[in-house]
């Protein structure tokens, strides 16, 4: 199997991204205008179910399907996770769509996505190369 | 079997995109994520020498075939498993958008600014171009996305998520409320 997994597991992630309506411009904006609890919804029992999950699997240590151990990193603190999200944030309003979706709207035929998707690689370029000089 | 063409309430949504954690975790111990993928297209096309694209991204291929399955799957999901791509949003955000100045509500996106005509106009580069790169920007320097931050770092109880969605927060609502009214 390999990698092939991952994107099998990926076809069913952007299934439900479409089918959920995370991909909608419009519900972005209805979610940064509290006007529906939608996406409140969908992001609350997200988490919600994401977190019994690791608790189960940290409790009853289990394994991957090779039999290996569950390890997962911590997210680093740094100021610059607050600017970077703010920054996100702004983005994240004016296309309407975060990573995941980028590429379900492209899958769906919204080709014009594709050079969000290039932008957005661009972004991620210049990160890495101001890195040293951004506070963090 | 009508459901499945229907628009998934969020009830059912939110739980399936939450089991996305544990079933890459079991499948083969990866951390749900995806605004990584882009780093990694950095490290692999462009290093230019960058120390933080120096890794060996092959390590992490994974999560580009994660991300190219989300895209495959986009293409099912509106091509065979939907009826429309029309969204039933409140009407109070249609009343909102229309005293923009918005028009067009059948797509998933606005079709009047995501378009390949719009950019000749300078609102059609800001936001596909600069809105783009505001996303692949912040991401990377908050450490993750909303998959990555607000669904994995959440449900794993980590500060650092909460601070970056915060964030995300705070950007969305200067963005919607403060930037939109001057922008159109």
């Amino acid at each position: 199997m390999g990698n092939f997994k991952f994107f099998l597991v990926g076809i069913i992630f952007g299934i439900i991204l479409i089918k959920s309506e995370v991909v909608s411009w419009f519900r972005i904006q209805e979610m940064f205008r509290f006007q529906d609890f939608h996406m409140y919804g969908i992001i609350g029992l997200a988490i919600l179910v994401g977190a019994i999950s690791i608790q189960l699997i940290k409790r009853f240590n289990i394994k991957t399907i090779e039999g290996h151990y569950v390890s997962i990193p911590p997210k680093p603190m740094h100021i610059g996770v607050l600017i970077g999200g703010i920054i996100f944030g702004l983005g994240w309003a004016l296309t309407g769509a975060c990573p995941g979706p980028i590429f379900g709207l492209i899958g769906s035929g919204y080709y014009v996505y594709i050079l969000v998707f290039i932008s957005a690689v661009a972004g991620t370029w210049s990160y890495g190369l101001l890195k040293n000089k951004l506070p963090h | 079997m009508d459901w499945i063409l229907q628009p998934w309430p969020w009830y059912v949504a939110g739980p399936l995109i939450g089991l996305t954690v544990p079933l890459l975790l079991i499948v083969g111990n990866k951390s749900f994520g995806v605004s990584s993928s882009l780093k990694h297209i950095c490290a692999a096309c462009f290093p230019a020498g960058i120390d933080f694209f120096k890794y060996e991204w092959r390590n992490e291929a994974w999560n580009l075939w994660f991300v190219a399955g989300i895209a495959v799957g986009g293409f099912i999901a509106s091509d065979f498993l939907s009826e429309t791509s029309v969204v039933d949003i409140s009407q109070s955000t249609i009343r909102d958008l229309k005293a923009l100045g918005m028009n067009s509500f059948d797509a998933y996106v606005p079709t009047e600014i995501f378009s390949w005509a719009s950019l000749g106009s300078i609102n059609g580069i800001l936001f596909i171009v600069v809105g783009g790169f505001l996303v692949g920007f912040g991401t990377r320097y908050a450490g993750g996305c909303t998959s990555g931050h607000a669904i994995f770092g959440m449900s794993n109880f980590q500060k650092a998520s909460l601070i970056a969605v915060i964030g995300f927060f705070i950007g969305g609502l200067v963005m919607t409320h403060l930037l939109f009214p001057l922008i159109f």
